[in-house]
């Protein structure tokens, strides 16, 4: 069949199953805007490009499906380098379509040529400069299965106009169904080796003191279900990183929350104190480890990852397993339950991890009505009136690590945040792309004053494109998290932390941008707002709560101290 | 009969304190694919001590010879990130011991009537070869193991080197030591 490039670009992910997009047209990519008329893919128009990106990001958080951006040469490229970037850290299926000057322009500095693939080289899984018409349909299928097998992550495909232009002879080609990837160095191992993983379990069956440490590879290998039987079966505690929060019930008695800098005084002195850390799909980050010569001196490490470089990178494992987080689980379940699970009595370990729950849980001084909202109680409340199944997407900053704390994950795929990257205004374009993919489930994104004036606009496509998201901003008029490094590191020496109470109004914008908003200042008048949001369900909903300025995030690991140095609230400080 | 190879002759050279590393690497033959490698390398901090470039008898392919140095990175974090890249078809480790290590300098020397003879002397024990004669001036070539490569070049010095330009090395493993 004969067809234009842009034709054959659309026919090629409609083929893949792409069934939105998100992107905002210019010059180069005109081409390809046009057939989108004639086609059953649903386009998103964005405010800002970047908006695109964390959209198709928060789309493919919640549903496992790559989301797919598609945005024009020069700046619309330039401007997904932070959401690719942040796809990269965080594993993320994504695909991005990229209009280029024509291809003979390429390297003149043509109006808005810039060097994409050059420049996103660093932050995709691998991206592609498509020469010719005939190769648009084989390099699409090649950037799905990139993007979406192995360790997942963001794949770029630049697409120069000439070869989608209809008025251009370059741009015919003869479509066939039949094409095949062609990608002789890329085949990822996802199979256990079995020897590996009879060694794994020995370490198991001997260890007193495990502690399973599961990452965001948990959740990328759809292993949740896995995870739960091999906690069940072996009796062994489960922390979940920032990035699989939901991987693992936060109500589950084997549950310890989240281990890190800001996580909870068990989940962090447990994996101190381990001898064996069982890391599935996690990758010994910085943020984890603390100082690295001081992290869990005396564990010997079982590590699991479909990423044979994450083996060894940081920490030399006992076990590494390269295999595919599920595979490898269930293998674990089947030798452990076919060959018993050792007979170590872990009682006095248990004794010790509930001593320390029942002494540090975590905390923060409540206040009365009348009084400051406490930050940490909006999330309280908002976790006490939604359903289970919210999803939640945020911000980077102290809200984030209060969501994170706060809230009670019980599902996978309900916490959607920027985990490696930090992008501050990942909340709201995120939980719009959640949205899109989940229509049926409610979807809060808590944000933070400062996140809030970086994506905000995009809440204008939210009440233009009908996705009704409901935004918690917690509004403490600074950058908090940055103000309690300088208050706690930097002599209380506060530099450029400050943002306005009164500017902007943020009642008044969320309105001209179509949302309901509202406004709370008194901790009374929190559950009337959030009942008030909840029954919205045609609009975004934008709460402005009004939160006190000096809280601080706790625990907390001082950046390049040793996670056995940890800060507890001020509070738990004289039981320490 | 295999010639010497690298280590063999380099003594307390550097090679032989396998400090630098031979990876050879089959890549795609396609455009920036070069510049994804050398974007890796300077990410990751890997530093390399010589690249060297070519296609290979299938046109689908190239094949770099890439030195590594492992005070910069593991050698198995190097080889782990590179085969991450999509490009990469295949990685051979080449254990200094086990190689036969190749490069080649070109050089031109300051070498007037009256040091020619010496100088020549010197490179036929040497192996090489002149490929021109100016009027105070050699320009010579020389393949063999980087190791010689280097004790000519320090040779070298003594007669002013004008001008010089060495290959990086190519390497192949040792005939019937392979797996
Ligand atoms: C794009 C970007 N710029 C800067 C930072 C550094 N940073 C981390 S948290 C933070 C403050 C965020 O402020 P806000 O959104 O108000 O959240 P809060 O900490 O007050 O809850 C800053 C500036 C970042 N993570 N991302
Ligand atoms: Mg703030």
């Amino acid at each position: 069949m004969k067809m234009d490039g842009g034709q054959a670009l659309i026919r090629a992910l409609e083929l893949e199953g792409v069934d939105v997009l998100f992107g905002l047209p210019g010059g180069a990519i005109l081409p390809v805007y046009d057939p989108i008329i004639d086609s059953s893919i649903r386009h998103i128009l964005v405010r800002h490009e970047q908006g695109a990106g964390h959209m198709a990001e928060g789309y493919a958080h919640a549903t496992g499906r790559p989301g797919v951006v598609m945005v024009t040469s020069g700046p619309g490229a330039t401007n997904i380098v932070t959401p690719l970037c942040d796809a990269h850290l965080d594993s993320v299926p994504m695909v991005a379509i990229t209009g280029q000057v024509p291809f003979a322009a390429i390297g003149t500095d043509a109006f808005q040529e810039c060097d994409t693939t050059g420049i996103t080289q660093s932050v995709t899984k691998h991206n592609f400069l498509v020469a010719e018409a005939q190769d648009i349909p084989r390099t699409i299928k090649e950037a799905f299965h990139i993007a979406t097998t192995g360790r997942p992550g963001p794949v770029l495909v630049d697409i120069p106009k000439d070869i989608v232009d209809p008025d251009n002879p370059r741009s015919a080609l003869e479509w066939t169904d039949d094409v095949e990837i062609d990608l002789p160095g890329y085949s990822p191992q996802t199979d256990a080796d079995p020897v590996a993983i009879v060694a794994a379990a020995d370490l198991i069956r001997a260890a007193e003191r495990p502690v399973l440490y599961v990452g965001g590879g948990i959740l990328k290998a759809r292993a949740a279900e896995a995870l739960r039987q091999l906690a069940e079966l072996t009796g062994i505690h489960v922390v979940t990183t920032l990035m699989a929060r939901g991987a693992f019930p936060d109500s589950h008695e084997l549950c310890l929350g989240m281990p890190g800098m800001h996580g909870n005084f068990t989940a962090v002195t447990a994996m101190q104190e381990s001898d064996l850390l069982i890391a599935l799909g996690a990758r010994f980050d910085d943020r984890v480890t603390g100082r690295l010569d001081g992290f869990a001196q005396g564990a010997k490490i079982v590590h699991v990852d479909i990423d044979a470089a994450e083996l060894g990178k940081v920490r030399r494992p006992d076990v590494a397993i390269l295999s595919d987080c599920r595979v490898a689980i269930e293998a674990l379940v089947v030798e452990l339950a076919s060959n018993g699970i050792g007979g170590v009595n872990r009682g006095a370990w248990r004794s010790r991890v509930n001593g320390w729950q029942e002494n540090f849980p975590l905390s923060y001084e409540r206040t009365q009505g009348g009084d400051e909202i406490k930050p940490q109680m909006v999330i309280e409340k908002l976790r006490d009136s939604t359903p289970d199944d919210t999803i939640v997407a945020s911000g980077v900053g102290q809200h984030q690590m209060w969501a994170s704390q706060y809230w009670s994950f019980e599902h996978p795929y309900t916490w959607i945040n920027s985990g490696g990257l930090g992008t501050m205004g990942f909340s709201i374009p995120a939980a719009i792309g959640a949205k899109v993919g989940c229509p049926d489930k409610m979807v809060w994104a808590v944000d933070g004053d400062g996140c809030f004036q970086m994506t905000a606009q995009e809440l204008v496509t939210a009440t233009v494109e009908k996705i009704p998201i409901k935004v918690a901003l917690l509004n403490n008029s600074y950058l908090g998290m940055v103000r309690q490094w300088q208050e706690m590191f930097y002599g209380e020496r506060y530099s450029e932390v400050s943002l306005s109470k009164d500017v902007p109004d943020y009642k008044a914008w969320a309105e001209s941008m179509g949302c309901v908003a509202m406004r709370v200042d008194s901790p009374e008048e929190i559950d009337a707002a959030i009942t008030n949001a909840n029954e919205v369900d045609d609009r975004p909903v934008v709460i402005d709560f009004r939160v006190a300025a000096a809280e601080k995030v706790y625990p907390m690991v001082p950046s390049g101290a040793s996670n056995s140095d940890l800060l507890v609230s001020p509070s738990q400080q004289d039981q320490q | 009969m295999n010639e010497q190879s690298g280590s063999g002759s380099a003594g307390q050279h550097r090679v032989a304190d396998y400090r630098y590393h031979t990876l050879v690497v089959t890549v795609e033959n396609k455009s920036g694919v070069l510049a994804r490698l050398s974007a890796l390398f300077s990410r990751r901090g890997f530093n390399i001590e010589s690249l060297a470039v070519a296609p290979t008898d299938d046109e689908r392919f190239s094949r770099v010879t890439v030195v590594v140095d492992l005070e910069s990175a593991p050698l198995e974090q190097i080889i782990k990130q590179l085969d991450k890249l999509v490009n990469v078809v295949n990685i051979r480790e080449l254990h200094p011991g086990h190689a036969v290590e190749r490069e080649l300098m070109i050089v031109t020397v300051s070498a007037g009537p009256d040091r020619r003879d010496e100088l020549v002397e010197q490179l036929d024990r040497a192996g090489g070869k002149v490929l021109s004669v100016g009027a105070d001036a050699m320009m010579l070539s020389l393949v063999g193991p980087p190791a010689r490569i280097d004790e000519f070049e320090e040779l070298l010095r003594q007669y002013g080197i004008i001008e010089l330009q060495r290959t990086g090395r190519v390497a192949l493993a040792n005939l019937d030591e392979d797996d």
